[in-house]
């Protein structure tokens, strides 16, 4: 594994060094499952209280404050309710989850048990993706380890609660990682977003309340609860306390997966993370989110990895992608990329994100190759406008991110490529 | 295929509707041929009580499920924007210049169905590739004609010894 | 008492029943939100997006039919941001449907063309993406356009949800979304009972009865051809909506005037043969009752019913009735008893139906209905084909006069009047058999809800001290759930009546469009109004005929 963890003493993650695998004996002499035993003869909603103070948000993209969101499943009248792990990692350029289910197993099952307990759930799921059977393989064999152990299943750690997880696997859709569609492909349905609300936390999995968090957001709180809230709010940022994992990819010199405290700049993860740019390259771009993701030239990387002013510059945290491009790439190229991607795994339901995306594929098509004209750029900016504005679930809406940024900071290599462009010309010109 | 023959790979309830996708998932990976038959959708759709166009509106929105008979050896390229970046296009022009087929097609001895895939998870080294449940990191257009060669002669002993 | 909620809807605080939606509040306040999947008789889908509206505080824009008003509520349905966002919505639909507008079976009552019209497109600044799929012309009842589909959802939902019939159904997923029976096949491939509630549903052309006016034409136009048309029950009360008027009017009158107008030679009511069936009905059933024959006996007019029980639960057939339907005996008769007293021969006779059905399309041509030696009935028209005809031929339905039916076979008790209606065939039936057992005109039935399931209604009578338990259901949903009762063995019924379609007739396929269970509810009140005077009529006639 080529993946290097930045990792010290103020990291979430109990891992020393890589192994290939995991085991549970190795995840307890780094203090795994104390945080449970101490947390077992307590008061479950202690544990949601130190997460709300710990300011703990989603790590799958929505940021989502998890302990309101477990607040909300253990407040439900319904007694049976469920934790779902949503490790559909589908976001391109992320790896993230792989990473914590391949390394750190028994983090991600801890994490679940104490978030079951604090909710009251008795049965856990990991949805993990179909492109992941070696880490489903991982997870079931951690799994089975914790409940012989007496870590999982019935009278946990010799007391009262029980809870059990199971595997349950995604078969190729990328939608399924938002959470409404990740149901209802558990029920046995196409992946489709279902209306929101009710949301899971009321009406999840089977009518149950559920609580569906990210592998990241699960794996983050057994440190939270054995070092404290105050120990985490002391990483990061008050606005954005603990780390963020970023998947650092494209033309940098060390690509890989880095623990990066809240407030790091995208450019310092790129120059002292990543160690610069491969071949002393410089940067044309860098995709920040994934597919769903903005594209931003190199004078926004000094924005603080934050959710607030991230939020305020239009940038889009996500999964936590970082996607670097040298400046022999071209913008038109990557974003048809995006846009291919998007018409392969929309899951069509709505009207514009399944139009818009194929008429926003047609116009890219015709700009490589030359055939666009200049009006259609503004309708392919139009069309994703409707996108972002009317599509019926967050990835339609984000699916048009790509698009909308690029075409913000690098219209010009769009007009550029337009048959009636007057750049165009003077560019022949030149080259005749 | 009977569902109960199956039913030992289904970790969650069969017989309920919904089990439907781990059903879809079992069957195509009990499959020679690595797909879900129409006779298997209508035997799932029966059992489960459930209209056959349930069954196949399902199995047909899943990338990961085919509904046509594929190699026996699934080649999966990533064809994201990290793995594009970093030579995709090359791997795959070998592949398929290998294989003689072209993407989505499967080899006429059966051995080897060639696909795209979204996003592997392996970014940190693209470019990517998966065959079958093995990930194979930072290929090179010479490092996949090693790969492949050593499918191949798998293949052959498996046919050797059969024969 | 409803709780009552306000809410600002574009500048104005109004008031409105708590848990409406966004789009109906708008409505009782005088804004209409343009839709295309939203069918008041059908869950929320929220696919289509075209009613989106702004409200306070919510970064993207929301879908009105699936968002209920809240206090407090601030919503706006017009701003630039909206039109925009509608019209480019729009313009994405139209860049993947077939310009065909002129000569769409559905052009004048397109929802979508109507949007389009009031969103004042111009042009579709898109690229054409419609596909030139063949259509599915494989069964005499419907046709199934897939380039014209919008993938609203409207049919898979009735299809799957009400009628629980399962064949349309939504496959793969992004572009290649398809709405279709499983593997492309086609209708004729599949269990499809071709009730077309699909059809009734559907917004655009893309599934819709297979026209069969022009071999009504050529009959018409054959001198040598005696064409003699049959009316259904159902029609008469629907027959006037598509000609503007309010649904449930009762156009009998006139509807004979305008068939005559067309050039039938005679005018006939299936009433005529409704009232044979009752007979054979109540007399199958009081035969069935003594002999210990099978029970409980199943009604056999729906033809979209037979078609399903044929293909759902073929082991429970011996259930049904060995009547045929009314439309078929008026089949057999006219090409028969009718020819023969009429001295034309029968192979120069065309037989006419006007259903509320797209199924009878299918039933008229079934290798068993050749009683005459010749297709019995050679063509059926739906309700909304003969709009279309009588439009056609110029003829203004508001200005006619009020006719009456040709004798002989317009003569009926008017007993089968109420066959159109859910319970219908039923009671007429019983009403037989009372009086044949009993002598006595039967009181008025107390039909009660059957617990948990709704659309289906169960009786008992007291049949000179025998009780007989009756049930009626409509909708091949509530069909289904009868029907795995009766295999059960858990069903104590001696006599079910199951209508394929949600209502009964009234509520057919081939009904005009904007059939909603509202419109039919006022079908039904009109049926029922006559069902009263049918009733007094109904003691006289059975007394009439044990003489």
């Amino acid at each position: 594994m080529l993946t290097a963890l930045h990792h010290n003493n103020d990291s979430v993650f109990r891992l020393s060094l890589f192994q290939e695998f995991p085991t549970l004996m190795h995840y307890q002499s780094f203090g795994g499952y104390e945080a449970l035993k101490q947390a077992l003869t307590g008061n479950p909603v202690n544990i949601i209280e130190t997460l709300a103070a710990a300011g703990l948000r989603g790590r799958g993209g929505a940021a989502f404050p998890t302990g309101l969101k477990m607040q909300m499943v253990r407040n439900n009248a319904e007694p049976v309710r469920y934790v779902i792990c949503n490790a559909d990692e589908g976001e391109p350029g992320t790896f993230k989850d792989r990473f914590i289910m391949s390394h750190i197993p028994f983090q991600l099952l801890e994490g679940m048990t104490l978030a079951a307990y604090a909710v009251g759930a008795r049965k856990g799921y990991i949805y993990i993706r179909h492109e992941y059977p070696e880490v489903q393989d991982t997870m079931r064999r951690s799994i089975a380890a914790a409940s012989a152990a007496g870590l999982l299943g019935k009278n946990i750690l010799g007391q009262e609660f029980s809870f059990e997880v199971e595997i349950f696997s995604g078969a190729g859709s990328y939608l399924c990682g938002e959470e409404t569609a990740l149901l209802s492909s558990m029920e046995g349905k196409k992946g489709r977003p279902r209306l929101k609300p009710p949301y899971p936390t009321q009406y999840g999995l089977w009518g149950k309340p559920t609580l569906i968090n990210n592998v990241e957001t699960l794996a983050n709180i057994s440190m939270i609860i054995s070092r404290g809230a105050s120990w985490y709010r002391s990483l990061g940022t008050s606005d954005s306390p603990g780390t963020k994992l970023i998947s650092l990819s494209g033309d940098v010199a060390r690509r890989g997966l880095y623990e990066v405290p809240f407030g790091t700049t995208f450019r310092e993860m790129i120059e002292e993370y990543g160690g610069g740019m491969k071949e002393g390259g410089s940067i044309k771009a860098v995709n920040i989110g994934g597919a769903s993701g903005v594209v931003v030239p190199p004078w926004e990387l000094d924005c603080t990895l934050e959710y607030q002013s991230c939020q305020e510059r239009g940038i889009t945290i996500g999964s936590g992608a970082v996607f670097v491009m040298n400046e022999s790439r071209s913008i038109l190229a990557n974003v048809h990329n995006r846009v291919e991607f998007f018409l392969h795994e929309s899951c069509g339901k709505c009207t514009p994100c399944r139009e818009g995306l194929r008429q926003a594929g047609r116009i890219i098509h015709r700009l490589i190759a030359g055939e666009a004209e200049l009006s259609e750029v503004d309708n392919l900016e139009r069309y994703t406008r409707a996108m972002q504005n009317a599509a019926f679930c967050g990835l339609g809406q984000a699916a048009g991110n790509s698009l909308i940024s690029s075409l913000r900071y690098f219209r010009q290599e769009y007009e550029e490529a337009c048959l009636d462009s007057t750049q165009r010309f003077e560019r022949r010109e030149v080259t005749a | 295929m009977k569902l109960e023959t199956i039913n030992n790979n289904i970790e969650t309830i069969v017989k309920e509707k919904q089990a439907l996708l781990q059903i879809l998932l079992a069957v195509q990976d009990a499959s020679p041929e690595n797909y879900v038959s129409e006779d298997s959708v209508n035997e799932i759709a029966y059992s489960l009580n459930v209209s056959r166009s349930r069954v196949y509106s399902t199995a047909s929105f899943y990338s990961a499920i085919s509904l046509k008979p594929r190699g026996r050896h699934i080649i999966r390229v990533c064809i994201n924007a990290p793995c594009e970046n970093a030579g995709k296009q090359e791997i795959l022009a070998v592949l398929e210049d290998q294989l003689g087929i072209i993407l989505g097609q499967t080899t006429s001895d059966r051995q080897f169905t060639l696909e795209g895939v979204s996003c592997l998870g392996a970014c940190y080294a693209s470019p990517a590739i998966k065959i079958d449940n093995t990930l194979y990191g930072d290929v090179t257009p010479e490092s996949v004609i090693t790969i492949l060669q050593e499918y191949r002669k798998e293949a052959e002993d498996v046919d050797c010894s059969a024969s | 008492m409803m709780k009552l909620v306000h809410f600002e809807l574009n500048g104005q605080i109004v008031e409105v029943n708590q848990g409406l939606s966004i789009m109906d509040a708008a409505r009782q306040h005088g804004v209409k939100i343009p839709s295309l999947c939203h069918h008041p008789d059908q869950r929320v889908k929220a696919n289509c997006r075209v009613c989106v509206v702004e409200v306070e505080g919510q970064r993207n824009l929301v879908s009105s039919c699936s968002t209920p008003v809240t206090e407090g509520m601030k919503v706006r349905t017009n701003s630039p941001r909206i039109r925009e966002t509608v019209q480019t919505i729009l313009e994405l639909i139209f860049a993947n449907h077939p310009q065909e507008c002129l000569t769409c079976v559905r052009n004048g009552n397109c929802e979508l063309r109507h949007l389009a019209a009031d969103y004042g497109i111009r042009e579709v600044k898109g690229e054409m993406t419609c596909a030139n799929a063949p259509l599915d012309i494989s069964t005499p009842s419907l046709v199934r356009n897939p380039n014209k589909c919008i993938k609203c959802g409207r049919c898979a939902e009735v299809c799957h949800h009400v009628q629980q019939t399962g064949i349309l159904y939504s496959h793969y997923r992004s572009v290649d979304v398809s709405v279709e029976p499983e593997y492309g096949k086609s209708l004729a491939e599949v269990a499809c009972v071709l009730c077309g509630q699909c059809a009734s549903v559907c917004p655009v052309g893309a599934i819709h009865e297979r026209d069969d006016i022009k071999k009504v034409w050529a009959a018409l136009d054959d001198p040598e051809k005696h064409v003699v048309v049959q009316v259904a029950p159902a029609v008469r009360v629907s027959i006037a909506e598509e000609f503007g008027s309010a649904p449930g009017t009762i156009a009998t009158g006139k509807l004979v005037a305008a068939l005559r107008k067309l050039g039938f030679d005679r005018v006939f009511d299936t009433d005529f043969s409704a009232d044979v069936t009752i007979m054979e009905e109540g007399h199958e059933l009081l035969h069935r009752i003594k002999t210990g024959g099978v029970l409980p006996m199943i009604t056999s007019c729906s033809p979209g019913w037979i078609k399903y029980i044929e293909h759902n639960f073929p082991d429970q057939l011996p259930h049904l009735s060995t009547a045929k339907s009314p439309q078929q005996m008026f089949g057999a008769l006219a090409k028969t008893y009718y020819a023969k007293r009429a001295g034309i021969q029968a192979e120069n006779m065309y037989v006419v139906s006007i259903m509320p059905c797209t199924a009878k399309k299918f039933e008229c041509q079934r290798p068993e209905m050749k009683d005459s030696g010749f297709q019995d009935v050679d063509a059926v028209l739906t309700t909304r084909e003969l709009g279309r005809i009588l439009k056609q031929a110029g003829v203004d339905f508001s200005v006619l006069s009020e006719e009456e039916f040709d004798a002989p076979m317009g003569i009926s008790t008017g007993a089968a009047a109420i066959f159109g209606a859910t319970g219908g065939v039923m009671e007429a039936a019983l009403r037989t058999v009372y009086e044949v057992v009993t002598g006595k005109e039967l009181p008025n039935i107390e039909f009660t809800p059957v617990r948990g399931m709704e659309g289906i209604k169960e009786a008992e009578i007291d049949l000179s001290g025998t009780k007989v338990k009756v049930a009626a259901a409509h909708g091949l949903g509530n069909a289904k759930q009868v029907m795995e009762l009766i295999k059960a063995g858990q069903a104590d019924y001696t006599f079910v009546e199951i209508m394929a379609c949600p209502g009964g007739c009234i509520g057919g396929g081939g009904q005009p469009y904007g059939t909603t269970n509202a419109v039919r509810k006022q079908r039904i009140e009109k049926c029922n109004g006559w069902a009263k005077d049918v009733r007094n009529f109904l003691h006289y006639v059975f007394n009439y005929s044990k003489l």
